[in-house]
Formats: structure tokens, sequence, C-alpha cells
């Protein structure tokens, strides 16, 4: 099988900033973000896609999509 | 995606700030959104009332975004940095504190009833019509009517920044959210040294 290598797009949280509302859950269609422990949101970077629902969504813009190599 | 009952609390919150219009002592319920986040945050650690439950929340969500009511902007820094979040925290509480002191003065007849709701913590709003007299002390009306400012006015500033950031942008803001976050930080020290 051949295996793709290039970029992917994520999202990732500035967990410093994150207020922990949830917001991002709610509108990831990957049930891809979690609030870990009430304090900040946590993504799981195998299932995100990168669509960026959760950065729009988010009051404190704290999430931000870049690409990562794969 | 499947809506879940807690998807609807919005008709709860909404419920609630119209009985204040006609019966202020129905201010009172307004308690449960102080002790259910605090106490989910306390038993299981967990910002679950921010996260599902709170209709306040979906309100804003709802009018911001469905509704189109929000202009969608970015908040500005300094409203999410933690010295405004904190600042804003204890503001809070020393208004919900002053709050309680003069329904003390009530209970204790050193003052008058007043049926008034205080909008943004300087507006006396008259609210007479609101009052049919009760079985209770009149401290237990004048309780109700600080605590439905308090719910009021948060609501309002609520609405203000749906309006010119993001639909829930009260949630970074938000006092309950900051305490509980806090809450949540101290039963989980040691996660926090973890970050993306």
């Amino acid at each position: 099988m051949e295996t793709k290598t290039g970029t992917k797009r994520k999202a990732f949280v500035d967990t410093d900033a994150c207020v922990a509302c949830g917001c991002c859950v709610k509108v990831c269609p990957l049930n891809a973000i979690q609030i870990w422990n009430g304090v900040w949101a946590k993504v799981d970077r195998t299932r995100c896609v990168g669509c960026g629902k959760c950065a729009r969504e988010c009051p404190a813009t704290v999430i931000e999509i870049r690409e990562v190599q794969v | 995606m499947k809506k879940r009952w807690y998807d609807y609390l919005w008709i709860v919150s909404l419920t609630y700030l119209i009985l204040g219009f006609f019966n202020i002592l129905f201010a009172w319920l307004g308690l449960l959104c102080f002790f259910i986040p605090l106490v989910i945050s306390i038993v299981s650690g967990t910002k679950g009332y921010c996260n599902r439950y709170c209709g306040r929340g979906q309100l804003f969500g709802l009018l911001g975004g469905r509704f189109g009511l929000s202009r969608k902007k970015d908040i500005p820094k300094w409203m999410k940095s933690k010295a405004f979040r904190y600042g804003f925290l204890i503001f809070f509480f020393i208004m919900f504190f002053q709050m309680l002191w003069n329904t003390y003065l009530v209970f204790a007849e050193v003052q008058n009833l007043k049926q008034a709701v205080t909008l943004l913590w300087t507006l006396k709003l008259p609210w007479n019509w609101a009052y049919h007299g009760t079985l209770f002390h009149p401290g237990v009306a004048q309780f109700a009517f600080g605590f439905y400012s308090v719910m009021l006015t948060s609501t309002v500033l609520g609405l203000i920044t749906m309006i010119l950031f993001k639909p829930r942008s009260w949630c970074v803001y938000c006092p309950m959210g900051t305490m509980t976050q806090l809450i949540c930080r101290a039963k989980n020290r040691k996660g926090n040294i973890v970050t993306e």
C-alpha cells in the first residue's frame, strides 16, 4: 500500500488561554476534542481533519489550524 | 448531530429571565446556576456544567449563531487575559457580597425593602410590578431583587459581547466558568504541566 506523505491540517489549542467552555466539543463533527478535566480542550489529532469549525466557534479564539508534516 | 435533552436548557434560562418580570421571587431559582456548576466541579473535577448544561451559553449560541446576531469577531486580547478574568471574578464577588449585605440589612430591619432591579451595578430600574407581597420576610424579596439584578446584568453584558464578538464570548469571562476552572485546576494540578 502506498503511504502518502505531505502536510495535513490539524487543530492546536493554546491550552494556557483556554477557558474550557466546551464550545469546540459541541461543533466538532468527528468528536476529536474533549475537555481535559475541566481545564483545557484536548485535540485527538489522529481523528482531527483540520476542518476549522472549532477554531471559528471558540469564543476565546485560542484554537489554531496548523499544517503538520505526516 | 443528535440533540440531547440538555441541549434544550436554553429554554429554562429564557423562562427564568421572563419569570422575573412577573414575580421576582422566582429569582431564587437562579441559585441553581450557582450551585450546580460548583458541585459538579468539586465532585467530579470537570466543567460539565459549562460543557453541557449551561442554558445561558446555549441561548447566546443560538441568538448569535442561528439567529445571526453576532459579528463573530475575535474577542480583544485583554478580555481573555487571566488578569481580566480573575479581576472580573473578584469584582463579581464584591458586588455579590454587597448584595448579600443589603439583604441582611432588610432582614435585620435596618433598611426597608427596595423594589428595584439594579442593572450594570448602577442603573436602578423600578421593578415593583413583579412584587405582590409575600408570606415570607421582606428580606426574602430583597435577595430576589438583588439576585435577579446579578442575573440580568450578566445577561446584558453577555448579549453585548455576543453582538460585538463571538456568540459565546460571555463564556470567556463568566465568573462561574472562571471559578469552576480554578477548582478543576486545583483538583488536577499534575496534569496542568502537560501542554500541547
